[in-house]
C-alpha cells in the first residue's frame, strides 16, 4: 500500500501547493446561483470541513469537484494544473474518492459483489476480492466479503463504501455527512480511520453540520452560506457558537427549556407490544413498554433499523394490532384504531420521511395538509373539500413556522428540506394534538428551521402534551428530551433520565450491551424476551 | 451515441398539454407514410379519415353515438388508472352488463310489460359490469393476483358466455337461426333524441357521467383519494387512506360504467343482443382514457376524435377501399405516440456525453 502513496507523501512534504485547487467555482441554475465564485484548498494530509446549512451549496461544490456536475464558471486545478472533469470516472482516474451520504448498495448482493460493481471490471472477482479483505483488514474496518448486504448495520454498510473508495487509492476522499447514522462509538471508530488516511498524506474533505465533530477533526473548515465561501478558518480556534453564527449568519436561536408542569397522568401508553415485520428486512418489536405523561417529552434513541419505524407504524395505527390494549391513547384503547380514529382522538404523528410518507411530493401544499387533516380538522363537508379552509390551513403553518416558499400553494417537493419539515411538523402541532409522536424530526434540515421545530415541540409539551420523539441524533433528545429510552433489535429499555444518561450510556445501549455478554446487571436494561429468559434459565 | 432517459426536476407542464397533440401530429405523419406505402393518395385518405366526417350531420349524428360508450367506458378506465389500478378489462365488464340487462328485454319481449323494464336494465347492465369486474378486484385484493392478467383473461370468458347465450337459450325462435336475441320491445329500448336518428338519451348520461365524475375528482374527498393512493401510496395510508378498499372501489365503477356502457349500446343503437355488440369499445377506451389524459373533459374531447376515426375508417372502406383493420392499425400507433410522448412530461432525453451545460439554459 504504502508505495502506491509515495506520490500523496511527496506532495504532502510541502504544504505550499495544495493537491486541490477550487477557484472561483459558480454554479448556474436559472436565476438561482447555487455557487457564487467559491475559492477553496485542499492541501495534502488535511482534513478539511465543509460546513453550512442545508441549501447553502455544500452538495454542489463536491459533486462539481467529484465531476458529477459542469461548474458554470471557475476552474479545478489538481496538483497546480487545471483539469475538466467530464465525469465521476474521471476524478476517480485523478484519484478523487468519494462517499455519499446515502449508500448506493444492492441488498440482495455480497460485500465483494456490490464492491465489484463499483469499480472498474479490469480484475479477476477472486483477486478483487481478496484485495478487498487486504484493505479492509489493513485500515481496521472489518468486512465479510460473503456476506449479504441486507444482513449488515448502517455502520457496516458504511465501511463498505468507504473500503470500496480506498481501493481506488484516492489522494482526496469526500465523506458526505458521514456520522448521520452512526452511533457515537461508531462515529469514534471512524475517526480514527480518517485520522490514519490523513497521516497517510491524503485529504479529506468532510461535509458536515455537526459543528462539535468538526471541532474534533478537522483541521480546517470552510463555511458555505447562501452559496458564497464565508470563511476558512481553523475550527480548533473557534467556538461552536462562532462557527454556528458563520453558517446561519445570525445569532442561532438557542432553544428555551420551559419550566415544565409536574408530569401528570400517562397520556400515551405502550404496553407489552409485540409486532412481527412486514417483510423480511425488518424488525420484530418484541414486548416493548412504555409510558409518555402529559407534559414530558420522552426520546427514543437507536441506531436507524432497530425497529423504529415498525414503532412508529404501530403507534399511528398506518399497521393495526391485534390487542386493542397495547397502545393506550388519553386512556382509550386505541390498539385496533386506524390512523385517523386516532387521530380523532387528539393523537398527531410526523414520520421521517417527510417526502412520500409525510407528504405527497406532486401535490400542493394545501392537498398536503388535507391528507392529515382530513378526519379531524373540519376541511371536509359532506365529502367536498372546503378548499378555501386548506388554504387557510397552509398559511396558518406558513406564518406560525416561518415556512419560505415561491408562491402560496407550491407542490411539496419544491420546498426545500427544512421548509417541508417545518410544514409537516407545524400542521401537525397547529391542531394541538393531546399525544404527538415525530420520527427524526430535525433529520437533515439546517440549523434555524432545527431550532424552530425543537422550540415548538419543547412549547407543545409544556402546554400539557405528551410528546414521543423518535431519533437518531443523540444531540436533538440531549436537547428536548426529558427521559431517553434506547432501542436495540425490536427491544426497548427502560426510560432514563435525560439528565443522567452520558453519551455513553447510551451509545452502549444502541450497541446492543445491555443484551449481549454476562453482565447481569446490563441486561436487565432491556426486558428480555422468550429467547433470552429459555437462554439464561439453568 | 446512446440515449439515456432522465427525470426532470419538475414536471413541464408545457409538455402536459402539448402531448396528445404533438402524438396526434405525428400519428397523422405515420398515417400519412403508411396511405403512401399502400399507394393511396395520403391527401386524398386524411380528407376522407378526418374532414368528410365532419361535413355532413349524419356523420356527425354516428360520431356521437360512437363516441357515446368510449367516453362512459373510458371516464371508468380514467378512475383505476390515476390510482394505479390496471383495469384492462372493460370489454368483458361491457359485455357484462348488455348480458345483465338484456336478460329482462329478453324474458320480457312481446309480454307487454311496462316502463319499468328500461330503468331496470339500465341498472342491472351497471350491476353485472361491477359484479364482473369484482371478480379481478377481489382475486388482486385476497390473493395478490395481477389485475392486468385477469381482468383480460375474463373479457374471452364473458364474449364466450354471451356467445353461449345468442346461439343458445336466448335466440330468437323466429331468427331463421342467426344467433341474436329477438328485437327488443319499445319500453325495453334507449329513446332516441332526433326522429329518425340513431343519436339517443345515452350520449345525454355519458355527458352528466363526465361532469360527476370531474367533480367528484376535483373537489370531493373520494377524488382525493384516487389521486393520492395513485401519487404516493404510503402517504396515502398515512393518510388512512385503504389501497384494498380502493382497488375494490374503483373496479366496481369503472365496471359499472362500462356495463352500463353495454347496456345502453345493446338498447340503444343495436336493440338486440348478438355476438357483435361490441366492436373492441372496451379496449378503444383505453386509448381514449390516455388520449384525454386522464381528466373526464379530455376523454370527452378524446372519444369524440376516436369516434371520427371508427366513422372515417367506414368511409375510407367504401371510398378507398382499405380494409378495417387499418383503423385499429391507426389507434395502436396513436396509443403507442401517447405513451411515448407522455414520458416526455416527466422525463427528458438526453445524449450521453453531451455536456449538461447546454440543457440547463431551459431551467
Amino acid at each position: 500500500m504504502s508505495n502506491v502513496l509515495s506520490n500523496a507523501v511527496q506532495t504532502g512534504a510541502s504544504p505550499a501547493k495544495p493537491l486541490l485547487s477550487a477557484i472561483g467555482i459558480s454554479k448556474r441554475y436559472g436565476d438561482f446561483l447555487a455557487n457564487d465564485s467559491i475559492d477553496l484548498d485542499l492541501q495534502p494530509a488535511e482534513i478539511h470541513a465543509l460546513l453550512g446549512e442545508n441549501g447553502a451549496g455544500k452538495s454542489t461544490l463536491v459533486k462539481i469537484i467529484y465531476g458529477l456536475i459542469q461548474p458554470s464558471g471557475g476552474e479545478l486545478r489538481w496538483k497546480g494544473r487545471k483539469i475538466a472533469l467530464a465525469g465521476p470516472s474521471e476524478a476517480r482516474a485523478f484519484g478523487i474518492g468519494m462517499v455519499f451520504q446515502h449508500f448506493s448498495l444492492f441488498e440482495n448482493l455480497t460485500v465483494a459483489e456490490n464492491v465489484a460493481l463499483g469499480l472498474p471490471p479490469s480484475q479477476p472477482f477472486a483477486a478483487m476480492s481478496a484485495r478487498l479483505a487486504e484493505t479492509s483488514r489493513v485500515y481496521g474496518l472489518p468486512l465479510d466479503p460473503k456476506r449479504e448486504v441486507w444482513r449488515l448495520s448502517v455502520g457496516e454498510r458504511q465501511r463498505i463504501e468507504i473500503v470500496r473508495a480506498l481501493m481506488q487509492n484516492p489522494e482526496l476522499l469526500i465523506l458526505d455527512e458521514p456520522t448521520a447514522v452512526l452511533t457515537p462509538q461508531e462515529a469514534d471508530q471512524l475517526f480514527i480511520v480518517l485520522r490514519r488516511l490523513k497521516d497517510e498524506g491524503r485529504a479529506i474533505l468532510y461535509i458536515s453540520h455537526k459543528l462539535e465533530e468538526v471541532k474534533r477533526l478537522c483541521d480546517t473548515a470552510t463555511i458555505l452560506r447562501g452559496g458564497k465561501k464565508v470563511a476558512t478558518c481553523d475550527p480548533r480556534q473557534e467556538s461552536a457558537a462562532s462557527l454556528a453564527r458563520m453558517m446561519v449568519g445570525a445569532n442561532v436561536g438557542q432553544v428555551k427549556t420551559q419550566s415544565r408542569h409536574a408530569p401528570a397522568v400517562p397520556r400515551l401508553v405502550i404496553h407489552r407490544l409485540s409486532l412481527e415485520p412486514d417483510d423480511s428486512h425488518g424488525t420484530r418489536l418484541d414486548n416493548v413498554s412504555l409510558e409518555v405523561k402529559g407534559g414530558e417529552i420522552m426520546g427514543i434513541a437507536g441506531v436507524a433499523g432497530n425497529g423504529q419505524d415498525e414503532l412508529f407504524a404501530a403507534l399511528s395505527g398506518e399497521r393495526s394490532l391485534s390487542a386493542e390494549g397495547a397502545i393506550v391513547i388519553d386512556g382509550q384503547a386505541a390498539g385496533r384504531m386506524g390512523v385517523n380514529r386516532r387521530r380523532r382522538i387528539g393523537a398527531a404523528f410526523v414520520p421521517e420521511e417527510r417526502l412520500g410518507h409525510g407528504t405527497a411530493p406532486r401535490m400542493k401544499l394545501s392537498e398536503n395538509a388535507l391528507l392529515t387533516g382530513h378526519a379531524a380538522s373540519g376541511m371536509v363537508k359532506k365529502g367536498f373539500i372546503d378548499r378555501p379552509a386548506t388554504l387557510a390551513s397552509v398559511d396558518d403553518t406558513t406564518k406560525a413556522f416561518d415556512v419560505r416558499k415561491a408562491k402560496r400553494d407550491p407542490e411539496a417537493v419544491s420546498l426545500s428540506g427544512g421548509n417541508l419539515q417545518k410544514f409537516v411538523v407545524g400542521r401537525e402541532i397547529l391542531r394541538d394534538p393531546g399525544v404527538l409522536v415525530v420520527s427524526q424530526p430535525t433529520w437533515g434540515v439546517d440549523a434555524g428551521a432545527t431550532a424552530i421545530i425543537r422550540q415548538a415541540l419543547i412549547d407543545l409539551a409544556a402546554r400539557g402534551s405528551a410528546v414521543l420523539v423518535i431519533s437518531q441524533d443523540l444531540d436533538e433528545l440531549a436537547e428536548v428530551a426529558d427521559r431517553i429510552a434506547v432501542m436495540f433489535r425490536g427491544k426497548l429499555s427502560p426510560p432514563l433520565d435525560a439528565a443522567q444518561a452520558t453519551r455513553e450510556t447510551l451509545g452502549l445501549l444502541m450497541g446492543g450491551a445491555g443484551l449481549e455478554g454476562a453482565d447481569a446487571g446490563r441486561s436487565e436494561l432491556f426486558p428480555a424476551g422468550k429467547e433470552a429468559r429459555h437462554a439464561a434459565g439453568p | 451515441m446512446p440515449l439515456v432517459l432522465e427525470k426532470r426536476a419538475e414536471r413541464s407542464v408545457a409538455i402536459a398539454v402539448a402531448s396528445p397533440l404533438a402524438a396526434t401530429a405525428l400519428t397523422l405523419v405515420t398515417m400519412t407514410l403508411l396511405f403512401a406505402i399502400m399507394g393511396i393518395n395520403p391527401i386524398t385518405a386524411l380528407d376522407v379519415y378526418f374532414l368528410e366526417p365532419l361535413t355532413d350531420s349524419y356523420s356527425l349524428e354516428e360520431i356521437a353515438v360512437k363516441a357515446t360508450p368510449l367516453v362512459m367506458i373510458a371516464v371508468g378506465l380514467s378512475l383505476c388508472y390515476i390510482a394505479n389500478i390496471w383495469n384492462i378489462g372493460a370489454e368483458g365488464q361491457f359485455i357484462a352488463g348488455a348480458v345483465a340487462g338484456s336478460s329482462v328485454a329478453v324474458h320480457t319481449l312481446g309480454t307487454g310489460a311496462g316502463s319499468w323494464v328500461l330503468p331496470v336494465m339500465l341498472l342491472l347492465g351497471a350491476a353485472g359490469g361491477a359484479l364482473y369486474a369484482l371478480i379481478p378486484a377481489v382475486c388482486k385484493v385476497r390473493f395478490g393476483a395481477s389485475e392486468i392478467l385477469t381482468s383480460l383473461m375474463l373479457v374471452y370468458v364473458a364474449d364466450l358466455g354471451m356467445d353461449y347465450l345468442v346461439r343458445g337459450p336466448w335466440r330468437d325462435p323466429h331468427g331463421l337461426n342467426f344467433p341474436t336475441t329477438g328485437d327488443f320491445d319499445p319500453v325495453a329500448t334507449v329513446p332516441t333524441l332526433i326522429e329518425g336518428s340513431r343519436l339517443h338519451a345515452g350520449s345525454i348520461l355519458a355527458l352528466v357521467v363526465v361532469i360527476l365524475v370531474a367533480v367528484m375528482l376535483g373537489r370531493t374527498i373520494m377524488g382525493f383519494e384516487i389521486r393520492l393512493v395513485g401519487t404516493a401510496p404510503k402517504a396515502a395510508r398515512f393518510s388512512g387512506f385503504s389501497a384494498d378498499k380502493l382497488v375494490l372501489s374503483t373496479f366496481a365503477v369503472s365496471g359499472a360504467l362500462a356495463g352500463l356502457a353495454g347496456i345502453i349500446e345493446v338498447a340503444g343503437p343495436i336493440g338486440h343482443l348478438d355476438p357483435g355488440v361490441s366492436t373492441g369499445y372496451g379496449f378503444t377506451a383505453i386509448i381514449v382514457a390516455f388520449l384525454g389524459r386522464l381528466n373526464p373533459v379530455g376523454i370527452l374531447i378524446a372519444g369524440l376524435f376516436l369516434a371520427l376515426t371508427f366513422i372515417g375508417g367506414e368511409a375510407a372502406q367504401i371510398s378507398l377501399k382499405v380494409p378495417r383493420d387499418l383503423t385499429n392499425v391507426f389507434q395502436g400507433i396513436l396509443l403507442f405516440y401517447v405513451l411515448a410522448c407522455d414520458s416526455m412530461i416527466v422525463y427528458r432525453v438526453r445524449l450521453v456525453g453531451t455536456p449538461r451545460k447546454a440543457l440547463h439554459a431551459d431551467h
